[in-house]
């Protein structure tokens, strides 16, 4: 009887979602104690409200970033330009919208497309730099870091006082842009929920219905073995880097509708940490190779939720960073191989002290 | 100790979980020889080398050096530097981004009184420890701007420079051409009038015969013997490296009469001055449909590079390819897959496994790079060929999906043997598909290749390092030798003797 319980406790506590799985509930658990309505939800002016939804409809930028992140990082590399392509793309987007109160500039349709053409394009880029040319990720990825903020300021630029000045704020004034990032007409549930659950799920069809899971756990493997059975790894990693430019394009516009307008300065900013400890907290391996979709998209609701709770403490905005990356030592840890060799070996004295008692 | 010995090993053992890598080994070295230390792979070549610079702690025996009363033990390269014993290895172990001169005296710069480095009489010194080389060099300058020649030559002056009595070079000239050889060998002649004692482990051959004195022989962690250069011929050295009784020259049959026409029709593959610079020399080669064909050599004569080059596992740089009747102009492995081949690498851990994926992806991945990413083979197909292939190649895993690194060797080669067989292959190439897997497997896969090549006409190409499994399974040899292909025999009646002729050059 007991040797069955321990095989059961041993599967749930084996499986690979389970530490992910644990962190997100004791950030909520400890959220129900601190504040109890944490956990309620209403319907107020036709649409939900409460916490969890909020959580879930602010966390929909990261779970999109995270689901391209996890993709490069399972190839070997990272990318830590996405939120700097966040801002691109929105200003992309935005500059073509216009900022009229009557009618777009040019067709809604058409801009977003524009502004996900654009984040494939500096995805392309990355990819070129990293699997062509064979520059280390970070490195390669660090030059839109820095640049795509640059360029998203030149895009967004204004006319003052007779002259061009970069890095203004672009509004758009049409309310039907609104929809994208708040709600869509008699829907009550947030419009970036169901763009972040639409992207999980193309991603895992994607993955899961052709061999691209297959080919791109194999590269982040052993990509020698993969070339020799046929796989080309450079074009597998191009395209893993393409995607993630992709995604960082769709966070980015979210976010601009959001806040109804293109803010070069602020879209996105520091995204690219929330998406790579989003992959990390999902329990994937950082040094590429197996990797698991659904363990990155609770480790970007972990981490949002955390925010969320922060704040609902009533913890600052600059005091935020400090609160969090407490959290996430204690989170990182509780995952680390060296812990849980500790632990066994703790358990192993305990059980010999047990045995010569 | 004689009075011109500087070093001698007595007894050496050293034990590792599982393997008795060197057992009672002896090995004596005199002031000023060049002394070949000899072995094909597993020999204990390496072992013995770490094992006196210190590198492994051996187990038993005693190392005594001259100018020493008592027996040195070395706990780190370090400690065997200072007591004489200088290694220079296979791959350059200098830092190419720092100067020549810093690069020869790191750890142990020349110091002003305050501390800081006297960069001055460093680079005097420098100057002065690669004049010894016989080098006239800008010391200066950072090492990597030059060739991997002389990175070599800086490193022997380090080596030098410490007051070496004792100098190994672990396979330096790999990856020298030849006039670079050339200038290495002189380094070492000058060495040698001046006394150093030099350990030269190669693979090559020719250059044994051209620079040693002495050679030491090792098989399986054994000594086989010491020798004269004189008195032992390439053929015996070869017989003792593989390890067979060889003794009596005369008796053997001239394997250049054997080596027989290859019939020309249905002819699967024909290479015209294939080759690529660096790896392997330009050469020719007909394969008929369903033949199964050997590439015989020693360890670094170019076996899997020549195989390599057909697969374009590594691409050819020169010459042309016929596959099925039509030039293969492949530009990576998925073109010549694409074209009905196969190609079971050398190296199971690093090209071939992949280790993180089951057992049933592993055996797929062929199959599904070839069919093409978009269209993945359905899982009920993947479930049936992956059970099917377990049975057939009786691959002992818990199931399809454990992982492939939680099985053992043999059934990790069979894993990657069955992902070939999965993509039914016209040509088959196996590149030491039995090394370091036990018996029962080896014999199943030597029938397999049998059974392949007569029942279903799949042409194969099998290397291995053992000559007896090649006989009976191939039927036709052909030999390399030094990065070149010298000859082919064919497989009738031939014995190991004339392979063995072959492999030493007929000499």
């Amino acid at each position: 009887m007991k040797h069955n319980e321990n095989t059961l406790v041993k599967r749930i506590t084996g499986a690979r979602l389970f530490l992910p799985l644990v962190a997100l509930a004791l950030v909520l658990i400890v959220n129900i104690i601190k504040t109890p309505t944490f956990f309620n939800i209403s319907i107020q002016n036709g649409v939900l409200y409460g916490y969890i939804i909020d959580i879930i409809n602010r966390s929909s930028e990261l779970v999109i970033l995270a689901v391209g992140m996890t993709l490069v990082i399972a190839t070997g590399g990272i990318d830590i330009s996405v939120g700097a392509v966040s801002a691109l793309a929105a200003a992309v987007c935005i500059r073509l919208l216009g900022s009229s109160y009557d009618a777009y500039a040019n067709p809604m349709f058409l801009c977003i497309l524009a502004g996900l053409v654009a984040g494939i394009l500096c995805g392309s880029f990355n990819g070129f730099l990293v699997a062509k040319m064979r520059i280390q990720a970070m490195v390669a990825t660090l030059i839109l870091f820095t640049a795509g903020r640059g360029i998203a300021q030149l895009i967004s630029a204004r006319e003052i006082g007779g002259k061009m000045v970069s890095g203004q704020i672009i509004y758009v004034r049409m309310e039907s842009f609104k929809a994208i990032g708040g709600f869509l007409p008699k829907v009550v549930v947030p419009t970036p929920v169901f763009i972040a659950a639409a992207v999980v799920v193309l991603a895992y069809l994607i993955l899961n219905r052709t061999a691209l899971g297959m080919y791109i756990q194999t590269v982040g493997i052993n990509s020698r073995a993969g070339r020799l059975v046929g796989i080309n790894s450079t074009f597998i990693i191009f395209l893993c880097y393409a995607i993630s430019g992709m995604m960082a394009a769709l966070a980015g516009i979210i976010s601009s509708s959001r806040i109804y307008s293109s803010d070069a300065n602020n879209i996105g900013l520091n995204m690219e940490l929330d998406a790579i400890l989003a992959v990390a907290l999902g329990g994937n391996n950082m040094a590429g190779g197996k990797f698991s979709l659904a363990g990155s998209v609770i480790g970007a609701l972990t981490i949002q939720a955390l925010t969320t709770s922060l704040y609902a403490m009533g913890v600052t905005a600059d005091q935020l960073p400090v609160y969090k990356a407490v959290v996430v030592v204690i989170i990182v840890s509780i995952q680390s191989e060296e812990l849980k060799g500790w632990i066994r070996m703790v358990r192993q004295q305990i059980s010999a002290g047990k045995e010569a008692a | 100790m004689d009075k011109d010995t500087v070093l001698t090993m007595r007894s050496i053992d050293k034990v590792f979980p599982g393997v008795q890598a060197l057992k009672d080994v002896d090995f004596t070295l005199k002031k000023g020889e060049i002394h070949a230390l000899m072995g094909e792979n597993g020999a204990g070549k390496s072992t013995l080398i770490k094992v006196l610079t210190g590198v492994y702690l051996k187990d038993g025996g005693e190392i005594r050096i001259e100018g020493e009363e008592n027996p040195i033990v070395n706990h780190s390269p370090e400690e065997a530097q200072r007591n004489g014993i200088s290694t220079v290895y296979q791959e350059v172990n200098l830092c190419p981004n720092i100067s020549v001169a810093e690069n020869i005296f790191i750890g142990r710069q020349p110091l002003l009184p305050w501390g800081a480095v006297n960069w001055k009489k460093m680079n005097r010194m420098a100057e002065k420890a690669l004049a010894k080389v016989g080098l006239e060099l800008s010391v200066t300058r950072a090492l990597g701007e030059y060739s991997v020649a002389i990175q070599q030559m800086v490193a022997i002056a380090r080596a030098v420079d410490v007051e070496a009595k004792v100098l190994i070079l672990d396979e330096p000239t790999s990856s020298l051409d030849d006039n670079e050889v050339k200038k290495l060998f002189e380094v070492m002649r000058s060495l040698k009038a001046d006394g150093v004692a030099i350990i030269f482990v190669t693979h090559f051959l020719e250059q044994v015969y051209e620079v040693c004195d002495t050679i030491t022989v090792l098989r399986n962690g054994e000594l086989v013997g010491a020798y004269e250069i004189e008195d032992l011929p390439r053929v015996k050295l070869v017989a003792s490296m593989l390890g067979h009784e060889y003794d009596d020259l005369s008796e053997i049959k001239s394997a250049a009469a054997e080596t027989g026409e290859v019939d020309e029709t249905d002819l699967v593959l024909e290479a015209e001055g294939l080759g690529r610079s660096g790896t392997i020399k330009p050469f020719d080669l007909k394969i008929r449909k369903g033949e199964v064909v050997g590439l015989t050599g020693l360890l670094g004569s170019g076996r899997s590079e020549l195989a390599r080059l057909l697969f374009c596992a590594d691409r050819p740089d020169h010459g042309d390819l016929q596959f099925k009747k039509s030039p293969l102009k492949a530009h990576a492995p998925i073109d010549s897959i694409k074209q009905g081949m196969a190609f079971l690498p050398e190296d199971r851990k690093e090209e071939g496994i992949i280790a993180d994926l089951s057992v049933r992806e592993n055996l797929m991945i062929a199959l599904q790079a070839r069919t093409g990413m978009f269209r993945l083979l359905p899982m009920a197909k993947q479930m049936e060929l992956a059970k099917q292939f377990i049975d057939t190649l009786r691959i002992k895993t818990a199931s399809t999906e454990t992982l492939v690194k939680q099985l053992s060797g043999g059934n990790q080669q069979k894993v990657i043997l069955g992902r070939w067989l999965i993509t039914n292959p016209e040509f088959l190439i196996l590149d030491e598909p039995t090394r370091g897997i036990d018996v029962g497997t080896k014999a199943e896969i030597q029938k397999l290749i049998v059974r392949l090549s007569e029942e279903e006409n799949v042409t194969i190409m099998f290397i291995s390092s053992e000559i007896e499994e090649m006989l009976r399974t191939v039927d036709r040899l052909c030999v390399l030798c030094d990065r070149e292909k010298t000859g082919e025999l064919k497989n009738s009646g031939i014995g190991q003797h004339d392979v063995m002729t072959a492999i030493a050059g007929g000499v």
